[in-house]
Order: structure tokens, then C-alpha cells, then sequence
């Protein structure tokens, strides 16, 4: 019978949150909020310093012990830093479109689970601010209420490059949701809900990092598109486009954006820990021990999970160049939409046919080959030959090539050196 | 039924109030010299275009990826309560998708085609 083996465990209830006593409520919303706040500093730092590491620099090292108090400095001075209104811009909407940027970034970490029950001042209680039965939406819902700050400020500003650049925002934040919702459907399929504390329930034996890795790879590129983070970070292009949306922003008004930005990114990561990775559960060898997945432990198991991924993101910045508009756009509408629907439906029919391992031993092989063939030097779409070079007298010794005469034969070509 | 919406609302209260204040407050902390050049739109130096927004036009290739993301969002609206009671649905359910993903892959497949998800 197909809907006995599809029954999964019955899911947990959700716990009650709402009904809590109000301090315990206070208690939660203010370390999240503080949690996000400090995580938020550190990150901006440790940015800096692996960036840094990763270009042979220092790095900032001078504020506090290892520079770690760099960002709060940062946000000290810019607090004391001039506020510009531009006199060509929208005053109320050019003043409401950080506030619009911000308020939706701390609201998706809401439904994010820290760990399981716990005993605080001798009532029990979840280490999550709060959950509902739609957690994941609720988070989408956040993120994609975001995409209006950015285009309200670039509209706003009454100024040429924010415009642009906030179209362009906009244009790619949307298009890589979808690539990003669709990756998350073989999540649900798997876990039978849409709350976050569930859907960490449903990873007690394995984590769905294993069972759907496909989903994981789209979704993982993705969320970089969604933050607007390199190698997808057109919309602040700095050579062709200045700032992006907020060059017109200054003083406070530029840090909320800032802080936006940050918080939207521990948020994908935290989404992608709770989806993907277990949310706070032990890694395989500790979680073989009850206490590891008891207690305060799994908030330490959860923080590390998503230091991992904000490393990554680092990572990635310092490692990859940025795209131009045509490729982003052909990646995420040509291949990662494709991808996501053709790998939804493989998951769908071997689950309606409870031929569940056919996507461990299929899906793990093809999600290896899919980001080697992603990494490959040559993988790449080339768009055109490199042009022939052309050499003029050849020099007797080693010099760049000064005479103006073969440069103007192939003007509108680009002109290579060997 | 909405209790558990409470945090959030506290949360946003929170947001909201750190918002404010560093958008309000940040002009009165700052320092204020006045300069015209200061005020107009940056552009690198040059004198800033008439009326960059009233008498901007884009490309109105961002309003076809606005129109493709709705059509799909809204493909993904359907997907995420049938993916929670796919263990009710069964076998029914598969097929019932994949029909309605097939018919949304014929607009997808037209698009693409006619050249809609090219950015040149």
C-alpha cells in the first residue's frame, strides 16, 4: 500500500508560541535581534580580515583585539558623517525606503529554529522565537518584501546610476527567486510541512543535504544571486554603476542598507542550515550521543553550521569574478529554473513510487558532477574565439607594444597579447 | 490563532524603532555644511541629467522578467501545499502535477524560443 510506506513519522506539534509568559517573549525577541545585530558586526569583520587574508593584506586589526571591533567603528563614524538629501530626490519615499529595507530582514529570522526545549528560569520552552505552519513562505514573503526598499531607494534618489541599479536589483532578486522557491519544494516533499521546526524533525536520521543535494546546489547558488552578493553583485557594480541603488545614500540611512544587506545574508544561511543541514542537530558522529542533540548544545551546532555558510559567502567573494548581466540572467532563467523543475519532478515520482534510494545513489554521483562541471576551467560557455593576435616588427627586447598603428587596425576588436 | 504572530510583532516593533531612529537621528547627529554641488545627483563630476526619473525609460525587458516571475511564483504557490500533502495525494498527485507542469512548460518553452529570457 503506497500511503503506508509514504507515511512518514507523525510530525511533532508545534509548540505553542504566542502563550508563553510575555518576559520569556521579551527575552527571545531581544536576543534575536541582538544575536542578529552582533553577528552582523562580526561578519563585516570577518569579511574583511578573510578577504584580506586571501589578497596577501592585514586586514583591519587595529580596533579592539584583532580589529573585531572594526564594524562597530564603522558604524560610529558613519553615524557622525554627514546626511545628504539629494535635492532632486522623493523626501518621503527616499526616507522610508531604508526603514522599508530593514524591517523585513529581521522579520525572516523569526521562524528560525536555535535549538530544541530548554529550561529557562525553570519554564520550559523552544529555543525559537516563534513558529507558524507556514514558516518557510513566511520567510520568503520577508525576503522578497525587501526587493521594494531596494527599488523605492533607487527611484527615489532622482538620479541616473541608483535607477539603473535598482532595476537591475529588483530584475535579478525575482528572477532568482523562483529558481529558489522551486529548490525548496523537494524539501517539503520530503519533510510534510512548511514549519521550520518540522521540517528540522524530519532530518532526525538524515539530513536532506543528502537526500535531495540537487536542491541544495540551486538552492545554494541562488541565495547569492537573492542577496546581491559576488560573484552576483551586479546591481553594485562599482565600475560601470558607482554604488547600485544606495550611491545616494549617506550617514545612518547608508548603514541601514548596509545592515539590511548583512542580515538578509546570515538569513539565506540560516535557511539553508535549518532546510538543508539539520537546522541545530548534531553532525553524524556527535549525534550518535543523546546529549549532543540535547540542551543548550545544538546552538553551538547551528552557530557553527552557519559561520560555515557565511564563510562560504566570503569565500566566494574573494574568489570569483564578477558575471556580466547576460550570463547571470541566461544562468538563472536558462539553467537553474530548468534544473529545479526537472529535478523536482524526479524526486516527486520516486517518492510516489517509494523508490527512495534510487536519489541517494543517483543524486549525490550527479550533484558532484554538476559543480565540477560548473567549476571546470574550460565548462564555461565561450562566446567567441579570441581574436587572432597581431604582430607588428617584432621588438628585440621584451617591451609593451607602443606604436599606436596595429592597435587602430583592430579597433572594435579586442586586442590580445600573447 | 495568531498568537504565534506576537514575537514577530515585537520583532518588528524592534526593526522598526532601530530604523527610525538612525534614519531620523542621522541628521542630527551629522555636521551640516551647505554646497550646492553637495545636493545634485552624483554622476562622477559632470553635470547631472534633467530629470533622470520622470523622463527615464528603461529597457522593457525588466518588465518581461517582472511578467515571467509572476507566472512563475505563482507556479510555485500551487507546488509548496501540494508538496506538504503529497503523502496524502499518492500516485493522483504526481500525475495531476506533472500535467500542470507540463501545460506551464509549453509557455516556458514558446519563451524561451522567441528569444524572452535572452538579455542582450
Amino acid at each position: 500500500m503506497t500511503q503506508a510506506v509514504l507515511a512518514e513519522p507523525a510530525p511533532l506539534p508545534l509548540p505553542d508560541f504566542g502563550s508563553e509568559p510575555w518576559w520569556l517573549i521579551i527575552i527571545k525577541v531581544l536576543f534575536v535581534f541582538v544575536f542578529l545585530l552582533v553577528l552582523t558586526l562580526l561578519t563585516i569583520w570577518g569579511e574583511r580580515r578573510v578577504v584580506a587574508r586571501m589578497q596577501q593584506r592585514l586586514g583591519p586589526n587595529r580596533t579592539g583585539p584583532f580589529g573585531v571591533l572594526q564594524g562597530l567603528a564603522d558604524g560610529l563614524k558613519l553615524a557622525f558623517k554627514e546626511d545628504i538629501i539629494p535635492a532632486m530626490a522623493d523626501r518621503p519615499v527616499y526616507l522610508l525606503a531604508p526603514i522599508v529595507s530593514t524591517i523585513p530582514a529581521f522579520l525572516a529570522f523569526s521562524v528560525i529554529p536555535f535549538g530544541p526545549t530548554v529550561s529557562i528560569f525553570g519554564h520550559r520552552t523552544a529555543l525559537q522565537l516563534t513558529d507558524l505552519p507556514v514558516g518557510v513562505l513566511f520567510i520568503l514573503a520577508m525576503s522578497s518584501l525587501g526587493v521594494y526598499g531596494i527599488v523605492l531607494a533607487g527611484w527615489a534618489s532622482g538620479s541616473t546610476y541608483p535607477l539603473l541599479g535598482s532595476l537591475r536589483s529588483a530584475a535579478q532578486m525575482i528572477s532568482y527567486e523562483v529558481s529558489m522557491g522551486l529548490a525548496l519544494v523537494a524539501v517539503f516533499l520530503y519533510a510534510g510541512s512548511l514549519s521550520t521546526s518540522q521540517i528540522v524533525d524530519a532530518q532526525r536520521s538524515r539530513w536532506f543535504i543528502i537526500a535531495v543535494p540537487i536542491s541544495f546546489v540551486i538552492y545554494g547558488i541562488s541565495c547569492v544571486g537573492e542577496t546581491n552578493r559576488a560573484p552576483f553583485d551586479l546591481p553594485e557594480a562599482e565600475s560601470e554603476l558607482v554604488g547600485g541603488f544606495h550611491t545616494e545614500y549617506s550617514s545612518l540611512k547608508f548603514a541601514m542598507f548596509f545592515l539590511a544587506e548583512y542580515i538578509n545574508m546570515i538569513t539565506v544561511s540560516a535557511v539553508a542550515t535549518t532546510l538543508f543541514l539539520g537546522g541545530w542537530r548534531a553532525p553524524w558522529p556527535l549525534s550518535l550521543f543523546s546529549w549532543a542533540n540535547a540542551g543548550w548544545l545544538p546552538m553551538l551546532w547551528f552557530v557553527a553550521k552557519l559561520c560555515i555558510f557565511l564563510f562560504i559567502f566570503i569565500w566566494l567573494r574573494g574568489t570569483m569574478p564578477r558575471l556580466r548581466y547576460d550570463q547571470f540572467m541566461h544562468l538563472g532563467w536558462k539553467v537553474l529554473v530548468p534544473g529545479a523543475l526537472v529535478w523536482l519532478l524526479l524526486v516527486a515520482t520516486a517518492r510516489a513510487l517509494s523508490f527512495r534510494d534510487f536519489l541517494l545513489y543517483a543524486g549525490v554521483p550527479a550533484a558532484v558532477v554538476l559543480l565540477a562541471w560548473a567549476f571546470w576551467p574550460t565548462g564555461g560557455r565561450q562566446d567567441r574565439p579570441p581574436p587572432p593576435v597581431e604582430r607588428g616588427t617584432p621588438p628585440r627586447y621584451p617591451v609593451p607594444q607602443l606604436d599606436a598603428e596595429p592597435l587602430r587596425r583592430s579597433a572594435g576588436k579586442e586586442v590580445t597579447r600573447a | 490563532m495568531l498568537r504565534p504572530y506576537i514575537p514577530i510583532l515585537f520583532l518588528g516593533i524592534l526593526g522598526a524603532a532601530l530604523a527610525v531612529v538612525s534614519v531620523l537621528g542621522g541628521g542630527f547627529i551629522g555636521p551640516k555644511r551647505y554646497n550646492r554641488a553637495k545636493l545634485d545627483a552624483y554622476e562622477c563630476g559632470i553635470e547631472p541629467t534633467e530629470q533622470a526619473v520622470s523622463a527615464a525609460r528603461f529597457p522593457v525587458k525588466f518588465y518581461l522578467t517582472a511578467m515571467l516571475f509572476i507566472v512563475f511564483d505563482i507556479e510555485i504557490i500551487f507546488l509548496y501545499p501540494w508538496a506538504v500533502a503529497f503523502g496524502r495525494l499518492g500516485l493522483f498527485g504526481l500525475v495531476e502535477m506533472v500535467a500542470f507542469l507540463a501545460t506551464v512548460f509549453v509557455a516556458y518553452a514558446y519563451v524561451w524560443r522567441r528569444g524572452g529570457l535572452d538579455w542582450n
